[in-house]
């Protein structure tokens, strides 16, 4: 137990899913315009995930137009309202910076069919 | 410096504690704010000093227990003349006015609330002896151009023949770090007497599990913009 933890715990969110990087989801993003609040979906593939505690951070890879995106968000950040796992990947390291140079077929992630 | 009858403002109000470490807390607009913990374990008043008798204001606290043994004679009579259990540091919080306060009172975070600032001072951490691109900026020399072993080296530290000496106080490499430092103006995230716990907007000076002192800022707040202006001119 770190000796931060004390602060930390109150700020952790407990419905955050199970997941990995690899693993495709949809990030339900808090959008405030204004007064007015809408969910944004940002769906990609989970390219890392660090840190630990309140400070853990994941980010989330698409590409969009042609374009790649990536964003990263803490996984206990409150303008998350919803984190779904859509499918997870079968990778082989921890961090998938390697699919930032391919393109098309080639960036695509292998499907992980066996059960967890 | 103040003028005749004039004295420097301390503060108001002070507490010690222990840094803990540092995390982050999200705030309302879910923005993620970086803060300190420190652990403020409620402190018991072991004298008030008064200009009376000490000729200046402040209060001897003391807090958490040590075991009765490990005291010096004088230590346990100074503790027991106050009717105070021995605590693990005796800690001297200068204040303003310590009419307020009384022997063997206790004081616990709640004297502290989120959006007042304060300044913490703590012993930062020793460095040992660094070299003048650590301790003082220095820009260093190049790494390429034919420098040869002195990358890091300070340069020139003085004239030649005059004045044929180098000048006081010239920087140069030396201990650096393990000396009081004070950071100014913090703003207090949370201050939670039941937990003992304070949160401090940024970071303090020193290791964890060192004792921090933290004092109403003196300067800036709204504090500066309650005085009337020009008055202290």
């Amino acid at each position: 137990m770190n000796p931060t933890d004390l602060v930390d715990h109150a700020q952790l969110r407990d419905d955050v899913p199970d997941f990995r990087p690899g693993d495709t989801v949809k990030v339900h993003v808090r959008v405030v315009e204004g007064s007015r609040e809408r969910i944004q979906v940002f769906q990609g593939a989970v390219v890392r995930r660090q840190g630990s505690g309140a400070r853990e951070t994941f980010s989330v890879r698409k590409v969009s137009f042609g374009v790649g995106v990536e964003r990263t968000f803490p996984v206990h950040s409150p303008i998350i309202s919803r984190i779904e796992l859509v499918s997870e990947g079968d990778v082989r390291r921890a961090k998938l910076y390697y699919l930032r140079d391919r393109v098309g077929k080639a960036a695509k992630i292998k499907e992980r069919r066996a059960v967890r | 410096m103040p003028r005749d009858g004039e004295t420097h403002r301390m503060a108001t109000k002070a507490i010690v504690g222990e840094k803990v470490g540092m995390t982050q807390v999200f705030d309302e607009e879910h923005r993620v704010v970086p803060v300190t913990v420190v652990k403020v374990a409620p402190l018991r008043v072991v004298q008030v000093k008064t200009p009376a008798r000490e000729g200046y204001t402040a209060l001897q606290v003391t807090y958490g227990v040590r075991r009765p043994g490990t005291l010096t004679k004088a230590e346990a009579g100074h503790f027991a003349r106050a009717g105070v259990e021995p605590g693990r540091r005796v800690v001297e919080l200068r204040l303003d006015d310590t009419s307020g306060y009384t022997v063997g009172q206790e004081i616990d975070a709640g004297i502290l609330a989120p959006g007042e600032r304060v300044d913490v001072t703590g012993v930062s951490k020793g460095k040992g002896f660094a070299g003048g691109m650590k301790r003082h900026n220095f820009g260093g020399q190049g790494a390429a151009h034919g420098n040869h072993k002195k990358h890091r080296a300070p340069g020139s530290i003085g004239a030649c023949a005059t004045p044929a000496r180098v000048f006081k106080g010239t920087r140069m490499a030396g201990r650096m770090g393990a000396e009081r430092v004070t950071t100014l103006n913090l703003e207090v995230i949370e201050a939670d007497a039941e937990r003992q716990l304070v949160l401090v907007r940024g970071a303090v000076p020193g290791p964890r599990g060192s004792l921090v002192l933290l004092r109403e800022a003196v300067k800036g707040g709204p504090r500066k913009a309650a005085a009337p202006q020009g008055a202290a001119r």
